[in-house]
C-alpha cells in the first residue's frame, strides 16, 4: 500500500446570520442547503436512504442501546432537515447545527483536496443564493471548528481499512501519530481552553475538544481514535476509521499532508511494519500541550520513558514510511506517495529551520505570522479582539472576505490543485470509486433517482413497483471503468437498471 | 531522560547555498517590511468593523 486508498472528508461548516447572532442555526443551515439544490439543475430531489447507517455500532465489537444514546448519536434519524446528493457523488446537509459538506469518495491525496475544496465552492454558491429566496438571510460561513466559546464541531477524515488489522494495532500506533500530526495539518487558533478564556495562540483548533483515547462519541467526551463501526462497505472485507480530531483546513498542502501520510501510517500498521511502540504518557493531555506550544519545544514523553518534540516523534513515523516505501516499492513507488514523503520531510526540516518559510503551505504558520505581523504593528496582546477576528475571519469562506483567500489571491498560499480542476470537480465525480455511479445517476436521471446513499441508488421507475434499489456496497467498482459506457448509452434510467439487473 | 536526537534534526543537511543577496540587509529589511505593510494595508480593508462586537456574535452550537 502507499497513499492511495478509499477516504473522504467531512466538514461541518460554522454558521451564522449576519447580524442576528441568536438566529436558530438550524434553520439557517436548512437555508443553505436548500439554496443550493434550488440553484442546481436538478429537478427532483433524490432522498438520502438511512437503511445502511448505524451510528451506535462500535468497531470493538459490540452495539450501543439505542436508549442510552444521547440523542445527538441517532444520526440516522431522518428529522426532515435538509439533505441533498449532488452530481459529483458528495452528500450536503443539515447535520446538528451546521451545513455539512461530504466528500465523495476519492482513491488518493490530491482527489481529497480537489473534492474538498470544491465542496466550499459548493458551500459559497448556496450562500450567495440563500438571500434571494423567500424568507432568506444574509449568511456567512466559516470553515473552522470551534466559536471560542466552548462550542466545537468537526472535520472528519474517512478511512477504509481492512477488517482483518487488529483494532488494537490501530490505536496503539496511531495515538502517537495523532497526538503530533498538528505541526503540519493544524489550522491555528487564538485562544487557550475550550471557551478560549486563556489568552495565547495555539497549534490546533480541535485539541482542546478531546477528552478521552478511544470512544464511540462525537459530540461529548471526544476521543482521539472513534470506534463508530460504519464501514458503508462489506463490513466482513472492512472497517472504516471515522477520524475526528482534525481541524478544517483551507491550505491545500496541509488537507494534502494530512491525509496523505495518515495514510501511510495506516499502511505501515495493516502491513506489520512498526516494531517500536510510541505509546504516549497521556496522550490527551500531550495533545493539548503540544498543541498550546508553537515554538515547537514542548517535550513529549513515550511510555518507554523516551522524550521527545512532536516534531522529532513525526520524524520517527516519516523515516519508517520513507523505509517502508522504499522495501516495498523501491523505484516503483507512485508519483503522489513520493510526493508526500518529501513534503513531509521537507516540513519537519523547515518548521524547526526556519518556521515562516512553511506559511505558503500550512494554515497553523500561516495563521500565526499574520497575528505575529499584526501584534509587531500594533502592540496587540493576545486578548486583543482583533486577533481573535483575525483567526475567526481567516476562515470565512468568501474570497472577498477571508483572510486565507486573501492570502491566497496575493499568491502568499500554494495551490495544489487550479481553481478550474476545483470548479469542474463542483459538477462531477471522482472517475475512480463507487462515486462515479451515484454522481452520473444524479446527473442524468435525477428525476427517476428517489434515494441514495454511499451504498446505494434506488430509482422510482414509473410503472415499475416497488424502487429499484441498486447496491453499491464496493467503493471500487461503479467506476467510470465499469459503467462509464454503460451510463452514456441508457438514456432512461429503465434502460440502465435493466441492464445492471441481467432483465434484458 | 535526555533527548534522544537533537532538535534541529537535518539542520546541516538542509543549509543550502545561498544565492548572494542583491543589496545590502538594511536594504532587504526594508523591503520585507513594506511587504508586511502591503498585505496589512489590504487585510485592514476587509477585516469587520467592529472587532470586538463581531467576535462576541459569532456563537454556535456544537456540533460532532
Amino acid at each position: 500500500m502507499s497513499v492511495r486508498r478509499v477516504m473522504g472528508t467531512e466538514v461541518e461548516y460554522g454558521i451564522s446570520v449576519q447580524g442576528q447572532p441568536f438566529a436558530n442555526p438550524m434553520l439557517a443551515s436548512s437555508q443553505v442547503v436548500n439554496a443550493y439544490a434550488t440553484g442546481s439543475a436538478q429537478a427532483r430531489r433524490a432522498r438520502w436512504d438511512f437503511e445502511e447507517e448505524s451510528p451506535l455500532r462500535d468497531i470493538r465489537g459490540w452495539e450501543r442501546p439505542r436508549g442510552m444514546a444521547d440523542p445527538s448519536q441517532l444520526t440516522d434519524e431522518d428529522l426532515g432537515l435538509a439533505n441533498i446528493i449532488l452530481t459529483n457523488g458528495a452528500r450536503l446537509y443539515v447535520d446538528h447545527a451546521h451545513p455539512e459538506y461530504s466528500s465523495p469518495e476519492v482513491t488518493n491525496p490530491l482527489d481529497v483536496v480537489k473534492w474538498d475544496k470544491a465542496g466550499e465552492l459548493v458551500m459559497l454558491a448556496a450562500i450567495r443564493r440563500a438571500p434571494q429566496l423567500p424568507g432568506g438571510q444574509p449568511i456567512a460561513l466559516y470553515k473552522n471548528n470551534t466559536d471560542n466559546k466552548g462550542a466545537s464541531y468537526g472535520a472528519h477524515e474517512n478511512y477504509l481499512v481492512p477488517r482483518s488489522t487488529p483494532f488494537t494495532d490501530i490505536v496503539r500506533h496511531l495515538i502517537p501519530f495523532f497526538v503530533t500530526r498538528q505541526v503540519i495539518c493544524g489550522a491555528g487558533r487564538v485562544g487557550l481552553g475550550q471557551d478560549g478564556r486563556g489568552h495565547g495562540f495555539q497549534i490546533s483548533q480541535r485539541a482542546d475538544f478531546f477528552e478521552v483515547e478511544v470512544g464511540l462519541e462525537t459530540t461529548l467526551k471526544r476521543p482521539i481514535i472513534n470506534t463508530r463501526d460504519e464501514p458503508h462497505a462489506d463490513p466482513e472485507r472492512h472497517r472504516r476509521l471515522h477520524v475526528i480530531l482534525g481541524d478544517a483546513n483551507l491550505a491545500e498542502v496541509s488537507t494534502y499532508l494530512k491525509v496523505g501520510t495518515t495514510a501511510l501510517v495506516l499502511a505501515m500498521i495493516e502491513d506489520g511494519f512498526i516494531a517500536e511502540d510510541f505509546s504516549v504518557e497521556s496522550p490527551v493531555a500531550a495533545l493539548r500541550a503540544v498543541s498550546h506550544d508553537p515554538t515547537l519545544t514542548q517535550l513529549i514523553t513515550l511510555k518507554s520513558g523516551r522524550t521527545l518534540t512532536a516534531v522529532q516523534l513525526q520524524w520517527e513515523y516519516h523515516d519508517l514510511a520513507r523505509k517502508f516505501v522504499e522495501e516495498r516499492y523501491g523505484a516503483d513507488a507512485d508519483a503522489q506517495t513520493v510526493d508526500v514523503l518529501n513534503r513531509w520531510e521537507s516540513l519537519l526540516t523547515r518548521l524547526v529551520d526556519d518556521v515562516w518559510s512553511c506559511s505558503r503551505e500550512l494554515d497553523w504558520v500561516a495563521k500565526w505570522r499574520l497575528l505575529s505581523q499584526y501584534r509587531d504593528r500594533d502592540g496587540l496582546d493576545w486578548d486583543d479582539a482583533k486577533l481573535q477576528l483575525v483567526d475567526l475571519q481567516y476562515s470565512d469562506i468568501r474570497p472577498e472576505k477571508g483572510l486565507y483567500h486573501r492570502l491566497l489571491a496575493a499568491g502568499r498560499m500554494e495551490r495544489l490543485i487550479s481553481e478550474g480542476e476545483v470548479e469542474a470537480a463542483v459538477h462531477l465525480p471522482p472517475t475512480d470509486t463507487r462515486a462515479y455511479f451515484r454522481g452520473r445517476c444524479l446527473e442524468k436521471y435525477a428525476d427517476q433517482v428517489a434515494a441514495a446513499s454511499w451504498d446505494s441508488v434506488i430509482f422510482d421507475l414509473s410503472g415499475r413497483d416497488p424502487l429499484q434499489r441498486i447496491p453499491t456496497l464496493d467503493p471500487l467498482r461503479g467506476t467510470q471503468a465499469h459503467v462509464g459506457a454503460l451510463i452514456d448509452r441508457c438514456a432512461d434510467a429503465r434502460d440502465l437498471v435493466d441492464a445492471l439487473t441481467h432483465r434484458s | 531522560m535526555a533527548q534522544e536526537q537533537k532538535q534541529p534534526r537535518k539542520s546541516s543537511e538542509s543549509e543550502e547555498t545561498e544565492v548572494a543577496p542583491e543589496g545590502s540587509v538594511a536594504e532587504r529589511k526594508v523591503a520585507l517590511d513594506e511587504d508586511v505593510d502591503a498585505i496589512l494595508d489590504e487585510i485592514d480593508e476587509v477585516l469587520e468593523a467592529n472587532a470586538e462586537d463581531f467576535v462576541k456574535s459569532f456563537i454556535q452550537k456544537g456540533g460532532q
